[in-house]
């Protein structure tokens, strides 16, 4: 997956935990949790559709590896790069 | 191959752990005893007519777009959509005591305007504990420090009558404990009730909880109904299945119980000393319904919730007689925002009662004594309020035995324990309880109780 997929896997993501919120003006340096309202058991559901999605395991030393977007990228790149986006 | 998880009880927070793990694709089965659905939560049928069981309302309303209050994050978490639930928020409530009445809505400033027109001596020691009931983290699972609320109280409002007044409603809609109520459960009281709201749901649990059980299907989760558990089988600590009422043993990883922390002990084989030294809960009440042939307000019931005691001193404890008549709550359904009024007339009444005195009498006696103290409720109503029996066409009530005998709560106890285990955890490694015993109170309270002991003890492992 190139840069761009997993960007868009994780708004994928967003989009399903939290149906109300403006995904599209999301920017990626800021803290996710200050512009989509995300709070500890939403952070979880992240992790949980990653493992749901692409068997990913998140530990929980990690989560904080997850707090922006470009965070969420530069940790999960690495880990999908092998990997075809969805078709 | 063995379930990931079972769940004990098709109430709503065994329904909401359901869905929670059910979504991560784990395979989990809910096992209820009964064959309908809702545990404390539940409804009826009686001569065609659905009548809701608990519920009087939901409390924790807050509208659409709020996010982090305790609707908003059970909506998320369970993926539904603030419509889906369809809620009709209350007109106006009251509490009525002899010399005072407080009104509220689901605004909070109308209620502080209230307490400051009706106590203004108060007013200031009131807005000070409503910082202190705002900035209290109840929500901590790992806080097990018991505050008693009333001399926190007593630091802020120098009237026992408006201490009782703030006290009635919050006990009445959920306190486990006689007397005087812990501080963390007050403030998820009055939270839940005066700083947010009532609201009801059109169709009433019965709408709500098919709404929960069609999206567990969806997810593929299994529901077992007329299935109770006869053991829970923990060798050496660790449970490896249960046994189920026809003989079936299903194999399962974990259990999450939500039949009561004594309840679901005692089930365990072989038999665990912690049950001796567990307190169980005593509270529980006699809910009458009476169908009206008009329009509550027609006939002088013009609030959505009632909320009164005929004594200046408010006292919650289990009555010495079969039920208490000194104070009690009246609701009244039509008075909501329905989108379209609802068919009939419909005034429910509830009083604190006396399990062991139900419990007791012979089945003759039994019903002889419902149609007493019936009576004798509506006759302490009716010094307060219009009386409206030439105007009932039905009516019906249950008792802490009927509770008892439908949700398996030990005495009936509706709100459970009043010792609650925040964290879910017993003494056998892989079994934790949610619902009434785990400490979040209402329908709200008791799904998020679902939610959070499917997070803690099953996914985030």
């Amino acid at each position: 997956m190139t840069i761009d997929e997993v960007r868009q896997i994780i708004l994928n993501i967003l989009e399903d935990i939290a149906p109300d919120e403006d995904i599209s003006s999301i920017d990626d340096n800021t803290k996710l949790r200050d512009q989509i309202d995300l709070d500890s058991m939403d952070f979880l559901d992240i992790v949980m559709e990653l493992r749901k999605r692409f068997n990913i395991e998140v530990p929980e030393k990690d989560y904080e590896h997850l707090a922006t977007l470009a965070g969420c990228i530069t940790y999960l790149q690495p880990l999908l790069k092998d990997r075809l986006a969805a078709s | 191959m063995g379930y990931d998880a079972i769940i004990i009880g098709s109430g709503l927070s065994g329904l909401a752990a359901g869905i929670r793990l059910a979504m991560f694709n784990k395979k989990v089965c809910i096992v209820e005893k009964h064959t309908v659905l809702g545990g404390l939560n539940s409804y009826y049928v009686r001569k065609n007519r659905t009548f809701d069981v608990g519920l009087h309302a939901m409390t924790n309303f807050t509208p659409k777009g709020v996010r982090n209050s305790p609707l908003g994050k059970l909506l998320k978490q369970l993926r539904f959509s603030h419509d889906d639930f369809r809620l009709c928020q209350q007109h106006i409530s009251e509490i009525r005591f002899p010399e005072h009445v407080l009104r509220f809505t689901n605004d909070f400033e109308f209620f502080r305007q209230d307490v400051a027109d009706q106590f203004p001596q108060e007013i200031d020691g009131f807005n000070k504990l409503v910082e202190k009931i705002l900035s209290f983290d109840e929500l901590n699972l790992k806080n097990q420090e018991v505050l008693e609320s009333r001399p926190i109280l007593e630091r802020f409002i120098r009237n026992p009558i408006l201490i009782d007044m703030l006290n009635c409603p919050l006990m009445y809609y959920g306190n486990a404990r006689e007397g005087d109520m812990d501080f963390y459960q007050f403030v998820i009281m009055f939270k839940s009730i005066f700083v947010e709201g009532f609201a009801k749901p059109v169709g009433g649990m019965n709408y709500i909880l098919h709404l929960l059980e069609e999206r567990f299907k969806q997810l593929g989760g299994e529901l077992r109904m007329g299935s109770g558990v006869t053991s829970i089988n923990a060798e050496k600590g660790t449970v490896e299945s249960i046994n189920l009422e026809n003989g079936e043993k299903l194999v399962c990883e974990k259990v999450i119980s939500s039949i009561g922390y004594v309840e679901t002990l005692k089930c365990c084989s072989p038999k665990l000393y912690e049950t001796e030294d567990c307190e169980t809960g005593q509270v529980s009440f006699m809910e009458s319904l009476f169908v009206v042939d008009r329009e509550p307000r027609d006939l002088g019931y013009d609030k959505s919730i009632v909320f009164f005691s005929t004594q200046p001193k408010f006292d919650y404890k289990v009555p010495d007689e079969m039920i208490s008549i000194t104070s009690g709550v009246l609701c009244c359904s039509n008075n909501f925002n329905y989108p379209q009024p609802l068919k009939e007339g419909l005034i429910r009444l509830t009083n604190m009662a006396n399990f062991a005195q139900w419990n007791s009498l012979p089945r003759s006696d039994y019903i002889a004594a419902k149609k007493k103290w019936r009576n004798k409720a509506l006759e302490s109503v009716f010094t307060f309020f219009p009386d409206f029996r030439d105007n009932m066409v039905f009516l019906d009530s249950f008792t802490p035995k009927t509770i008892k005998k439908y949700t398996g709560h030990l005495n009936g106890a509706v709100y459970g324990s009043p010792r609650k285990i925040k964290n879910g955890k017993t003494p056998v490694k892989n079994l934790f309880i949610c619902g009434t015993d785990q400490g979040f109170l209402g329908i709200i309270g008791a799904t998020l109780s679902g939610i959070s002991m499917a997070n803690l003890h099953v996914l985030r492992k």
